[in-house]
């Protein structure tokens, strides 16, 4: 694009061994930045200076690390999925457990953080958006125990495939607000969310649930969610005496894999494979995957690449799971996939539909179907990789949340 | 003087206030546009915003979010609303046309592309209500080299600071946001607008608009005497939504007479 502003994408002068983004302003290249309506620019700013601080806090530090062990169950454990790697006959598959976290995904250990930020700025509000209902639960879970009122926005259409975790935000004393306008997905709820914060924005915080939005969400969600490949790193290198091959995660707005990846950017002789909700297929061109086949556009607060017309219209999207339906990625990875730092794969419902079943019966391991597409890849490629590879997977969440929707498509009513 | 300036300057001489009008372009049909702007021309609008429809508005309430899908159900494109644009002003020197929307529609066009085509299609300024300043560089030279104006907005939350280094660069007039939340919403303080802008108006010359949340005569006339003018937009998107293609052109008219005179008795 003409107007791209700074250079192609490169980890700057110094390479990857001090990447460093993003930069003051919350560019990664041309990526990020902070496209938002005048009336939220002080509340940015604001949020960013509070962080600033208390990132530099001890006790702040300290507190988080707290809440990650005694309320979250942090640390989760590097399992080896002998069994399944056995089977498949090549790599070794490492899976980490961010399902066994409190409510079940990775969303709490960026809900937590940002509820606690909110708590220090004095807002007594907080709002999400969420699409599996994840992060929403993850949300209205760290209001319950901060004390916090909560309202979630979730498109109608999500609301419907993701019943129980609704039902789960109200019993927490979460208000959910079905969105009707646009496609009634994830999107049309992070609209809906940025318009109730334009209007609360004194009182009201807004936890974004991924690497996505105006900086410094994209930074911020990503610093929190950095436990998991901080964690990872250190476990490798405690039981294996070393770092792993490869590391794979599911990208829908893209925090579970930059939580695997980020703590790992800086060593290069790592891979970093993130995968795309393929929908229907690439080519039918009814899927979630704007890395793999979207162009840089702006939306919801940063350039990042897109799923969009020829009129920079966004388009409908489709993924059998709701995390992952999003015509946006957070903008680290749009300069990843640029650097060729990392590479984005698309991964079709049917495959990640097979995936949780494979790896539901091989492992006793029910994942949820964000996450299978993660497993889907390695399914495919574990097989032809040397038996003393190290594959790391996040297995970013648990299944249960599924089940309905897996048994509607088998034709089975619970 | 760009047009836009002159408008501003004329009603300022005669001691009255700008009424400033937005409709979304394409809305209800695409038929519809032209008639709506010569009747709102008509009925005394100084400058008309003409909003560029987007799939995700995220600053709009719900008239004008209303009114962008039933624009896109007609499949209107920003190249549609520059050729709309263009014909209004083949036959229109006076009033001042502005485009208003969402960076991305600029940004898929390419920037150089716009600003050819939106001056050639007589267009005089530039609002997009997620291109913050700081974000804005690249743009407001290409629009500037062709003597087009980018809009900037302030709003109840901008510090003072930073209301300074807005106004500097900001040329046309400034949009005052007059309210947190969404346009069409129903909350709007005279106090605290009157509070908030007078700092505002000793930092520049340039003239302020104030918007969001004035919907009828009654509220332009309470807001009139705090800016330079006032702008009108839910209130009309949502008539365009409710009336016929008939009805359309002679109740704006009538709609914008009745902000005129109320601004004119403002004074
Ligand atoms: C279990 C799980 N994994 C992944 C995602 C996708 O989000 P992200 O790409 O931000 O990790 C979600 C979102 O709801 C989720 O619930």
């Amino acid at each position: 694009m003409t107007q791209a502003k700074g250079s192609p994408a490169s980890p700057g002068p110094a390479g990857w061994s001090q990447y460093n983004l993003p930069d003051a302003q919350g560019h990664f290249g041309q990526f990020g930045g902070r496209f938002v309506a005048e009336t939220l620019m002080h509340a940015l700013d604001e949020l960013e200076a509070v962080y600033r601080e208390r990132m530099g806090d001890k006790g702040f530090q300290a507190q988080f690390k707290e809440e990650l062990r005694s309320y979250v169950g942090r640390p989760t454990p590097l399992y080896h999925a002998e069994r399944l790697s056995t089977e498949l006959g090549g790599a070794q598959v490492y899976m980490k457990r961010e399902d066994l976290n409190h409510t079940g995904a990775h969303k709490i250990n960026s809900a937590l953080g940002q509820a606690l930020l909110a708590k220090h700025m004095g807002k007594r509000r907080i709002i999400a958006e969420t699409g599996a209902g994840q992060h929403g639960v993850a949300s209205a879970t760290v209001a319950a125990r901060l004390g916090l009122e909560c309202v979630v926005y979730m498109g109608e259409e999500d609301v419907r495939r993701q019943s129980p975790n609704v039902y789960r935000m109200k019993l927490l004393g979460a208000t959910v607000v079905p969105v009707t306008s646009g496609s009634k997905t994830l999107k049309d709820a992070l609209n809906e969310a940025m318009r109730d914060w334009v209007t609360n924005v004194d009182h009201t915080h807004y936890i974004i649930g991924t690497v996505a939005g105006p900086h410094p969400y994209p930074m911020i969600v990503r610093d929190f969610q950095s436990v998991i490949g901080e964690e990872t790193r250190a476990q490798c290198l405690d039981t294996l005496g070393r770092l792993p091959d490869t590391l794979v995660a599911c990208v829908g707005g893209g925090s579970n894999a930059l939580g695997l990846f980020y703590p790992f950017i800086r060593d290069e002789s790592v891979r970093l494979v993130g995968v795309e909700a393929g929908g229907y297929g690439i080519a039918s061109g009814q899927h979630a995957a704007p890395l793999s086949a979207g162009v840089p556009g702006v939306l919801h607060g940063n350039r990042t690449y897109l799923m969009e017309d020829e009129d920079g219209q966004i388009i409908a999207t489709h993924s059998v799971s709701a995390g992952l339906d999003y015509p946006g990625v957070g903008p680290e990875h749009a300069f990843l996939k640029d650097a060729q730092r990392a590479e984005y794969v698309a991964v079709t419902d049917d495959d990640a539909l097979a995936a949780f079943h494979h790896v539901t019966r091989k492992e006793g391991i029910i994942s949820a179907l964000e996450t299978s597409h993660a497993l889907a890849w390695i399914l495919e490629h574990a097989p032809k990789l040397p038996k003393d590879h190290v594959i790391v997977v996040n297995l970013s969440g648990r299944g249960d949340k599924d089940i309905f929707t897996i048994a509607e498509r088998e034709g089975i009513s619970l | 003087m760009s047009r836009l300036a002159t408008r501003f300057a004329a009603r300022k001489a005669a001691g009255q206030k700008a009424l400033v009008t937005y409709l979304v372009a394409g809305d209800p049909e695409p038929q519809a546009t032209l008639p709506a702007l010569r009747a709102l021309a008509a009925g005394g609008a100084d400058v008309i915003e003409l909003g560029v429809p987007f799939s995700d508005p995220e600053a709009e309430g719900p008239d004008i979010q209303a009114g962008c899908e039933r624009a896109l159900r007609h499949g209107v494109k920003l190249r549609d609303v520059l050729a709309m644009a263009k014909a209004f002003r083949q036959e229109n020197s006076e009033t001042a046309l502005v485009l208003m929307g969402y960076l991305n529609s600029v940004e898929r066009m390419g920037y150089e592309t716009f600003a050819e085509a939106a001056a050639e299609a007589g267009i005089d300024g530039l609002i997009l209500v997620n291109l913050p300043p700081e974000e804005a560089d690249a743009l407001q030279r290409r629009l500037a080299a062709r003597d087009l104006d980018l809009i900037f907005l302030l709003a109840p939350t901008t510090t003072e600071a930073r209301a300074r280094a807005i106004l500097k660069r900001a040329s046309g007039f400034a949009y005052y946001v007059s309210l947190k939340g969404t346009t069409g919403a129903g909350h709007i303080d005279p106090e605290d607008v009157a509070t908030r802008l007078a700092p505002l108006r000793t930092m520049s010359d340039l003239p302020i608009a104030i918007g969001f949340g004035i919907r009828d005569g009654e509220t332009a006339q309470r807001m009139a005497p705090l800016g330079d003018g006032v702008v009108v937009g839910s209130a009309i998107v949502r008539r365009m939504g409710t009336l016929s293609l008939e009805e359309q052109p002679a109740e704006l008219e009538g709609f914008a007479r009745s902000l005129r005179e109320a601004l004119d008795a403002s004074c």
